[in-house]
């Protein structure tokens, strides 16, 4: 301990090479089990569920191809009588004595996906973006209270919302819809952009805009043509927050979709093969939805400390 | 939104330089409030109404009677929502526990500033980023007896035969299992903050130390300690508030058992909610959900608002 604490002088090289050595232990352990999603992806149903765990082994696309598609099983002798196999994945589908019956869910449940998220995502910046103005700006009465108040929708535990949200998508027919999915993500979404955002916008002086508006723009001009520019980094990160979000998101999903609006999440967990889960096919649309991710939390890395605590750290 | 703008007397918008100050903020900020009471309290209303009723929505046609507060009496009798909020305590304990010493220590390390630090802290923060449904659900595989690689590795380590346990099935492990999990996902959450803390601290003060001939243990009590403890608290109040509420990943890995050892509080409101349909009565434990997170917070930020005045 006394080896590895803080000090004036940089701390020492052994100091820093034990302190690299259990970081990067912890960084490599805590990724086996993406690596393993990865890799299971390729696997064979077979290879899978072999013991001991296999490392090595030959890839495949079954995993993918059972994700895309839906099969039925056939006789030898009728799969003989087919023509030349079309693609890859019929290929690998009669080996097994099926032929493919066509497509799966996953792309309707992944376009649902993409469409809610983003849907979400833009009306909840914009929301957030004004208020956020307005908040920052202006005096606003019970200010504080207003800004708790909106803090505070988000602590709600998701299943005691959805039980009035699923008795009023009811009558009013937004059940198991893409808009109904967009309004309730906009407004779980705009309590973190309305926080983020209004920290965004207190760092952008005054002075700008009213060094405008005495040039003769009005308010929202001013707003428009000078804050909004000033604030594109913070819109944007609040942005992928706000999609990172409504990407993952799960519990109203499986809640109050079933068909229609269903989003990946809640999707992937049902996929089941011949007896039992698929996990080639499950670990396959698990990389397909995490990659996105990835690549956001790489983009993000400079402002996950202010998206994680709702602007209450801002480094 | 409409009717707050129709409401702006058409004179007060057509003023010399555009709408006043006053009416901008209102038209920026209406929208936001008015979709939070549409989607928020207008249900979070109507969760209290129904609450004080024996509704039941897969029956939406038999007759709604009042019945006062029997729906709250019987909840604080049921011995099976006390064992939930047991298994939900538990879970909040352990899982803040583990991922404040894990998370701070590794805090600690990457402030040593080695080489490489800032592209392996971006790699130990990825398990947070992702879908705790998606993941979790591929810790099941994981969790597999005999063929999973977690128990494959426990087995590989201790020796021990990697079918002789369950961690999902077996009602001593599987508690642990959602722990784990959990503090696989968020401990990189709690680093993250704690790291903050750290680089807040000035290296003035360290130096005042080092004057005063300080030993490093007690530079490490005295001054690090107690300059990241709002972090740390802050990060505790965020993780305890998000797990009190845990659903997800717990639904797919056990969905509360087995029998309902994992059976947290947001898998039994779910049950009585959406499975035995007793709506009225589910309500009523979501009420008394809502009052426990808000106190909780409530006494934690004052708590927090003392440590920081110190």
């Amino acid at each position: 301990m006394t080896s590895t604490a803080h000090s004036v002088t940089a701390p020492g090289p052994w100091s820093r090479r034990i302190a690299a050595a259990v970081v990067i232990a912890y960084a490599l352990i805590t990724m086996i089990p993406l690596i393993w999603i990865l890799l299971t992806g390729f696997k064979t149903p077979p290879d899978s569920i072999s013991y001991p765990p296999k490392v090595v082994f030959a890839p495949s696309l079954e995993g993918y191809c059972n994700l895309f598609t839906t099969r039925s099983r056939q006789t030898p002798d009728y799969i003989a009588t087919l023509p030349a196999p079309a693609g890859v994945c019929d290929e690998v589908v009669r080996k097994r004595n099926m032929v493919i019956a066509g497509p799966s869910n996953f792309v309707p449940r992944f376009f649902n996906s993409i469409i809610i998220a983003f849907g979400s995502t833009a009306l909840s910046v914009a929301l957030g973006t004004i208020a956020a103005y307005g908040f920052s700006r202006f005096k606003v009465p019970l200010k504080d209270d207003l800004m708790f108040f909106i803090l505070s929708t988000r602590m709600m535990p998701p299943i005691a919302v959805a039980i009035p949200i699923y008795l009023m998508y009811r009558e009013t027919g937004l059940s198991d819809t893409r808009l109904g999915m967009i309004l309730l993500y906009t407004a779980v979404n705009v309590s973190l952009a309305v926080w983020l955002l209004k920290g965004f916008i207190d760092e952008i002086p005054r002075e700008y805009e009213e060094a405008a508006m005495v040039d003769g723009y009005t308010r929202v001009q001013a707003f428009i043509k000078v804050v909004l520019p000033q604030a594109t980094t913070g819109i944007v990160a609040t942005a992928i927050f706000c999609l990172i979000f409504a990407w993952n998101e799960y519990a109203f999903a499986v809640l109050l979709t079933s068909g229609e609006a269903q989003t990946a999440p809640p999707f992937i967990p049902i996929i089941i093969g011949e007896g039992g889960q698929d996990w080639p096919a499950v670990a396959a649309g698990t990389t397909i939805v995490l990659m996105p991710i990835l690549v956001f939390t790489v983009l993000l890395r400079k402002h996950l400390l202010r998206g994680i605590t709702f602007g209450a750290v801002r480094k | 939104m409409e009717r707050v703008a129709g409401a702006t007397p058409p004179v007060m918008a057509r003023q010399v330089r555009g709408w006043s100050d006053g009416t901008v903020a209102w038209i920026f900020i209406a929208p936001t409030i008015l979709l939070l009471l549409a989607i928020n309290i207008f249900p979070l209303i109507w969760t209290i109404w129904l609450s004080f009723t024996n509704y039941r929505a897969n029956r939406p046609n038999a007759p709604v009677r009042n019945i006062g507060i029997e729906n709250y009496h019987s909840i604080l009798t049921d011995p099976d929502i006390w064992a939930a909020m047991q298994a939900t305590a538990h879970f909040v304990f352990w899982t803040i526990l583990l991922q404040t010493l894990i998370g701070f220590s590794l805090a600690y390390l990457i402030d040593r500033k080695f080489r490489g630090h800032g592209f392996w802290t971006t790699v130990i923060l990825i398990p947070m980023m992702l879908s705790p449904a998606v993941v979790g659900n591929f810790w099941k595989f994981l969790f597999e007896p005999q063929i999973g690689l977690f128990n494959y590795a426990i087995a590989f380590i201790s020796g021990v035969d990697p079918s002789s346990f369950e961690m999902l099935g077996s009602v001593r492990l599987a508690p642990w299992s959602i722990i784990i999990v959990d503090t696989w996902m968020w401990t990189p959450y709690v680093m993250l903050i704690c790291l903050a803390g750290l680089r807040s601290i000035p290296d003035y003060i360290y130096e005042a130390a080092e004057v005063d001939r300080a030993s490093r243990w007690r530079q490490f009590w005295s001054i690090t300690l107690p300059m990241v403890l709002p972090f740390i608290m802050l990060a505790v109040l965020f993780r305890a508030i998000d797990n009190f509420r845990v659903f997800d990943m717990v639904n797919l890995l056990t969905s509360g058992g087995p029998g309902s050892t994992t059976e947290v509080a947001s898998i039994t409101l779910k049950r009585e909610a959406f499975e035995k349909w007793r709506t009225g009565y589910s309500s009523a434990f979501a009420i008394i959900l809502f009052v426990t997170v808000f106190g909780l917070a409530n006494i934690y930020v004052r708590a927090l608002n003392r440590v920081k005045q110190r």
